[in-house]
């Protein structure tokens, strides 16, 4: 069953939510305390909770609490986005509440790596591409945005432009093999023979 | 054909390309705490799947465990819940667990190296971003999700991307009253918070070269920080002798063939890295963060800076810092007025750290309006500096002296800031909210500095207190 469990993802499409700004901590998007549980199911209610609730009171709300956002598939960011703790609740927390796919300027790695693990692609943009995506939000927040993993691009309106991936990851959404337990049970011998080359794991 | 000790460790330990082509790389030790595997071990019950390698996992608990009153069950009932589940995960699984019971609890990054589980040439996975602390044994140790958490119990590997390795250089010298601290934080502040991102981190040079084990971990815990998924120092004998006699460390003559081992594994003198970096450790002083970032940072005879000062594209984020700081740009960093003084965390919470504070702070009181904490990372760390009298020193200057685990670093625990307090920390993160208090302001700097914030009441310059020598009893 290699790589099984997994749907394969070829293409997203639905409105865009822009968070604006550099090096959004996984912190934010979701605070520690909100990781005492142990389950993923619930962490929606509180994305970006102390962002919202600090946004609130200068009159401008967060863009997850305004109305045109409600229902966004795909979340546009700047650069580094999902820094910091390797909390997988920050993607578990965008995807059930309906975030389809990320594209930004960057992401960190951990990010990058616990999205795909949850069929989550995030794919990144040159800065042009990534503001006037952020544009398009912000000013027609109803228009669709189609990022087509295929081609490697976003379609918004009648612009096409150009987004990427990590080949591997690409692959891995495509294919659905993005849950990888199977893939990496799947010839088992092979990693006992590693395991036994090793000399601290035969003993020294 | 010379080779990094990254790429060493990395072809060691590569299984097969997969189709996608990432590397399915084995595992070879896997630090498993209670707030990052309780889902995998769901996922692997659901589909009826057993840990493959129970022996070269451990569990302990760190993150949730209160630092006052430890009885069972905890006051709060959500840590309470987490801790059960790891009791019982760990028990179902046939992994090891040191819970608050066991004198080897403590934070899942100081008992790993301090057991001696932690040695060159391995690879090491832990669901946490700080396990880039182990890397400073000349191990490839790094953060991983939740679900990676599942592929590694399930399956001892994971699938992932090879790094790029980044030397950094560290030369010359460190001056009185700098630290490993100021060293990673003035590596963050001049490579950014993003400059790693892709990157293995190799520190190295005469001042890298010099340090203890205890600086080595500071270091490499902050690789993250800079965006660097690992960071590692190369093998040698400042590592094998700290490892000698470790309860999990070979022993005897098996000890001296890991030696030779271990050895072989550093990175060759003519190996390529894909980018130096060369830092004159001279000219180092001690940094102190002022923003919401731990790369948004100036050395305590700077001042903050201005956004009119600032490349305009990073005056949105300098804008945003200062106004949730409550900071004004060109304004000095020292003379910041201090409500909570807390040295602790996987960062800086080893006998060494203790020992640098318990310095400054000996024969003084903490200022009246300071709270100050002492956490020490492990029980082990508790009972040593217990021995050498440290704990009255902490004691007779005003702290209050904690149990293990990873307290107001990230608050999980009741160790939180109220509202819009200022935080002189020892910790790694400065985010906002992070430790507690959604408006909770965080100062990131070394323990020694800490030590003499809380003693001044605000943020100065410790290479300028007056220090009086510990009481007799107390010198390690």
């Amino acid at each position: 069953m290699p790589g099984d469990g997994g749907q394969k993802v070829g293409r997203v499409s639905g409105t865009a939510m822009p968070i604006r700004g550099q090096d959004i901590d996984t912190d934010r998007i979701i605070p520690a305390r909100f990781l005492r549980s142990v389950r993923f199911e619930g962490l929606e209610a509180h994305i970006f909770e102390d962002d919202r609730a600090a946004l609130a009171e200068t009159g401008t709300p967060h863009p997850f609490d305004q109305p045109q956002y409600q229902g966004a598939s795909i979340l546009l960011a700047n650069e580094n986005f999902g820094c910091g703790s390797s909390r997988e609740h920050a993607p578990q927390a965008l995807k059930r509440w309906g975030i389809q796919a990320c594209i930004g300027e960057s992401f960190s790695e951990i990010f990058l790596g616990n999205s795909t693990a949850l069929g989550l692609p995030c794919a990144t943009g040159s800065p042009e591409v990534i503001e006037t995506l952020i544009r398009v939000a912000e000013e027609h927040p109803a228009a669709s945005m189609t990022l087509d993993l295929q081609a490697l691009t976003v379609q918004v309106a009648d612009q096409t432009m150009v987004v990427s991936m990590a080949p591997a990851v690409r692959e891995m959404l495509r294919a659905g093999t993005w849950d990888a337990t199977g893939l990496l049970l799947d010839r088992f011998d092979d990693v006992r023979a590693v395991a036994q080359r090793l000399p601290y794991v035969t003993g020294f | 054909m010379s080779r990094t000790l990254f790429q060493k460790v990395w072809d060691a330990h590569c299984v097969r390309q997969l189709p996608t082509g990432q590397t399915q790389l084995f595992i070879g030790l896997h630090l498993v705490h209670e707030v990052t595997s309780p889902q995998a071990f769901d996922m692997l019950r659901s589909r009826g799947w057993t840990v493959q390698f129970p022996e070269r996992t451990f569990a302990t608990v760190d993150h949730i465990i209160p630092t006052v009153d430890q009885a069972r069950p905890f006051a709060d009932a959500l840590a309470e819940k987490m801790m059960a589940a790891l009791e019982r995960n760990s028990r179902e699984f046939g992994v090891p667990l040191w819970d608050l019971s066991s004198p080897r609890q403590g934070i899942v990054h100081v008992i790993g190296p301090e057991l001696g589980l932690t040695q060159p040439g391995m690879t090491i996975a832990c669901g946490d971003s700080h396990t880039s602390t182990h890397g400073a044994f000349g191990a490839v140790a790094f953060g991983i999700g939740t679900s990676q958490v599942r592929d590694v119990l399930a399956s001892q590997c994971l699938a992932i991307d090879r790094l790029k390795v980044r030397r950094i250089d560290v030369t010359g010298s460190l001056t009185q009253g700098v630290y490993a601290k100021d060293v990673i934080l003035e590596i963050i502040r001049r490579l950014g918070v993003n400059g790693g991102v892709g990157y293995a981190y190799e520190y190295g040079g005469d001042v890298v070269d010099r340090m203890t084990m205890d600086e080595r971990m500071t270091v490499c815990n902050m690789s993250i920080e800079g965006g660097a998924r690992a960071g590692y120092v190369n093998p040698d004998t400042t590592t094998f002798d700290y490892l000698s006699g470790r309860p999990f460390a070979p022993q005897g003559e098996a000890f001296d063939r890991a030696k030779a081992w271990w050895a072989s594994i550093a990175s060759d003198a003519d190996a390529v890295y894909d980018d130096r970096v060369e830092i004159d450790g001279r000219a180092l002083a001690p940094v102190v963060t002022w923003g919401i970032n731990p790369g948004q940072s100036v050395q305590v005879g700077e001042r903050i800076p201005a956004p009119d000062d600032i490349d305009p594209a990073q005056r949105p984020a300098i804008t945003e810092a200062l106004a949730f700081m409550g900071f004004e740009g060109g304004a000095p960093i020292a003379g910041t007025k201090i409500d909570v003084a807390f040295i602790g965390s996987c960062t800086n919470s080893r006998l060494t750290d203790l020992r640098e504070a318990a310095q400054v702070v000996a024969h003084q009181r903490i200022s009246a309006h300071v709270t100050g904490l002492v956490v020490p990372g492990s029980q082990a760390v508790r009972a040593a500096a217990e021995r050498e009298g440290l704990d009255a020193v902490f004691r007779a200057a005003g702290f209050e002296w904690r149990g293990a685990g990873c307290s107001m670093c990230l608050a999980m625990n009741p160790d939180k800031l109220q509202g819009r307090q200022v935080c002189a920390s020892s910790s790694n993160r400065n985010f906002k909210g992070r430790q507690g208090s959604p408006t909770g302001r965080t100062l990131l700097m070394s323990p020694a500095m800490v030590a003499a914030a809380a003693i001044a009441g605000e943020v100065t310059d410790v290479r300028h207190m007056t220090r009086t020598p510990m009481p007799a009893g107390t010198e390690p």
